[in-house]
């Protein structure tokens, strides 16, 4: 009862945080749903653009996915390494907090704002493109939401298990998100003719797993329920992967040599 | 009643460095313990890992009569830690991570007290990025005692505090103590550690190279007097001057310091040879040793070089 109160706070706590720094939120949020005006205003709204739907359907789920990928394994990589830097985990540490409360907290914050920008990126598509949603497929969406959502939220957890200093997390979390986003059905329309390697490159990670489901549940022409069982099994294995990695990995100190705040002078021998 | 701290034969190696080297000591519950050395010495090794930040090679922990390494969360919930450069998430509010971190521990003191405690009453609102440096410190040691500590770990508490505000954290200090908390602090000020202490440790490389109250620490380093003096110039007279002191007498760049049990007679001596050379002493000063001496004394070149 004590943890669940804790849970509360501390998703409460993080949240607080995120909308406390706009430049943050800006990136997470707006940086998407301007990408959705550009393209559909660059490439018109017609039916055709991929297979048989509109571009504000094909880019609409797309990039409210690639905002909850951010919001979660871009923010949670950066925000942990930030506070591993600055010594908040290991006060943490220092405290009865249950590292998993904590942790937890840190996951359903993001989940929370990924689904924020969700539903913003969906409301402008319904609102401004005419796009549709089937309520029997509503249970579609939800589901491949949460798998997604949470598979980017340990996979953040992940990022920060491996990067040293909050200066190399945001490398590595662009470098890894974007060049996928153009191989995931997110950025760019893939093809019958697009190279079978970069296919390939799309089919091993997540990003393209994820777009996929949830596009699939916004698809005037899949089949209801349009559950993507593959793709969401895809998911979970990387989260597994992902929770497997971060447990063995994942540090509360500072890690000695990357030269973090305050402790540059006692960088000798 | 038990002590609060038992330590015995602690010790912790990094790559090529034995950081902690065997560290004995006792805490009694209620007092309030320094542990005092230049940089390096193992102070705050020693003191993560009674903390349970880190775990130890060899000897054994009792905290509260808890082994820290595997104490968890119960153990944690009995003690506040103040460490020495732990940041607090900006963005928030001071009541705000006073609530977040309060709601941890089962006997929490009222945030409103702590800030009382603390005089940051009417900072509750502030976020914390906008606290200065001195403040944000204060919101440490808030933290610290938010759960109603048995036993509070204040890692250099008041470095960078200005005097007025070191005074004030060395009130609240005692305050706790005298309402049956443990203190266990570490510092390299002196006055600190001679103001507050009922017990202090002097480490160095490692180890404990004395410890006892202030007057008995005093006493253990033979203190005695110290002589102090600048010569003008080098002379090669000097062997006479100091051939009879030899042991006692230490001597840079012309200042030159006696440590010595029987100063009238040593006193005697040197002014006898400067007057029959000539030489007028400057600034001379015969002066019964104080802590500084003896701490200076007992960890010896580790100060010069840090």
């Amino acid at each position: 009862m004590n943890d669940l109160r804790l849970l509360f706070k501390s998703v409460r706590a993080e949240n607080r945080i995120f909308w406390r720094t706009p430049i943050g939120a800006f990136f997470t949020l707006g940086l998407p749903l301007i990408m959705l005006v550009l393209f559909v205003a660059m490439f018109g709204n017609e039916a055709g653009f991929s297979g048989s739907i509109t571009t504000s359907q094909f880019y609409a789920p797309g990039l409210a996915v690639f905002a909850a990928a951010s919001a979660t394994y871009t923010n949670i990589g950066m925000l942990l390494t930030v506070r591993r830097d600055d010594g908040i985990l290991k006060r943490m540490r220092g405290t009865p907090i249950p590292p998993r409360v904590f942790l937890a907290g840190v996951v359903l914050s993001a989940v929370w704002i990924a689904f924020v920008s969700t539903v913003i990126m969906v409301g402008l598509g319904i609102v401004a493109y005419g796009i549709n949603i089937e309520l029997a497929k509503v249970p579609a969406m939800l589901l491949s939401f949460v798998i997604g959502a949470v598979c980017f939220a340990t996979l953040g957890i992940t990022l920060a298990s491996v990067a040293k200093s909050a200066a190399s997390a945001p490398a590595i979390a662009n470098a890894t998100l974007l060049p996928l986003g153009f191989v995931s059905n997110v950025f760019v329309s893939f093809g019958q003719d697009s190279p079978r390697w970069l296919e390939v490159v799309g089919d091993i990670f997540p990003l393209k797993h994820f777009a996929t489901a949830f596009s699939a549940s916004m698809n005037p022409f899949t089949q209801t329920p349009a559950i993507e069982w593959g793709h969401l099994g895809v998911l979970l294995l990387w989260t597994a992967g992902g929770a497997l990695v971060a447990s063995r990995k994942f540090t509360w100190e500072p890690v000695a040599g990357a030269t973090p705040r305050g402790r540059r002078s006692r960088r000798s021998r | 009643m038990t002590n609060a701290i038992e330590v015995r034969d602690l010790t912790k190696a990094y790559a090529h460095n034995q950081a902690v080297d065997g560290l004995t000591f006792d805490v009694a519950r209620g007092e309030i313990f320094a542990i005092l050395g230049p940089n390096g010495a193992g102070k705050s090794t020693a003191v993560e890992i009674l903390e349970g930040h880190r775990t130890r090679d060899g000897g054994s922990v009792s905290v509260l009569g808890v082994d820290p390494a595997t104490g968890g969360r119960a153990f944690r919930d009995r003690i506040g830690i103040v460490l020495q450069a732990a940041g607090i998430d900006k963005e928030l509010t001071v009541g705000e991570v006073l609530d977040l971190y309060g709601s941890a521990y089962s006997r929490r003191r009222p945030a409103d007290e702590v800030l009382a405690m603390v005089e940051l009453v009417e900072k509750s609102d502030d976020r914390v990025s906008t606290l200065s440096g001195g403040q944000q410190r204060r919101v440490d040691l808030a933290l610290g005692l938010i759960g109603d500590p048995e036993l509070i770990f204040l890692d250099e508490p008041t470095t960078g505090f200005d005097p007025a505000a070191r005074r004030r954290s060395w009130e609240l200090i005692e305050a706790l103590a005298s309402k049956g908390t443990t203190v266990v602090l570490t510092t390299h000020y002196l006055e600190e550690a001679e103001y507050l202490a009922d017990r202090v440790a002097v480490m160095a490389s490692g180890k404990i190279v004395a410890s006892g109250t202030p007057d008995e620490l005093r006493a253990s380093a033979d203190a005695g007097t110290v002589i102090r003096f600048t010569l003008p110039a080098v002379d090669a007279a000097l062997a006479g001057l100091l051939d009879p002191l030899v042991g006692n007498a230490t001597g840079r760049d012309g200042k030159i310091e006696i440590v010595t049990a029987k100063p009238t007679a040593d006193l005697a001596h040197v002014t006898a040879w400067a007057v029959s050379h000539g030489i007028e002493l400057a600034g001379l000063s015969v002066e019964s040793m104080n802590l500084e001496d003896v701490y200076l004394r007992l960890v010896g070149d580790e100060v010069v070089s840090s």
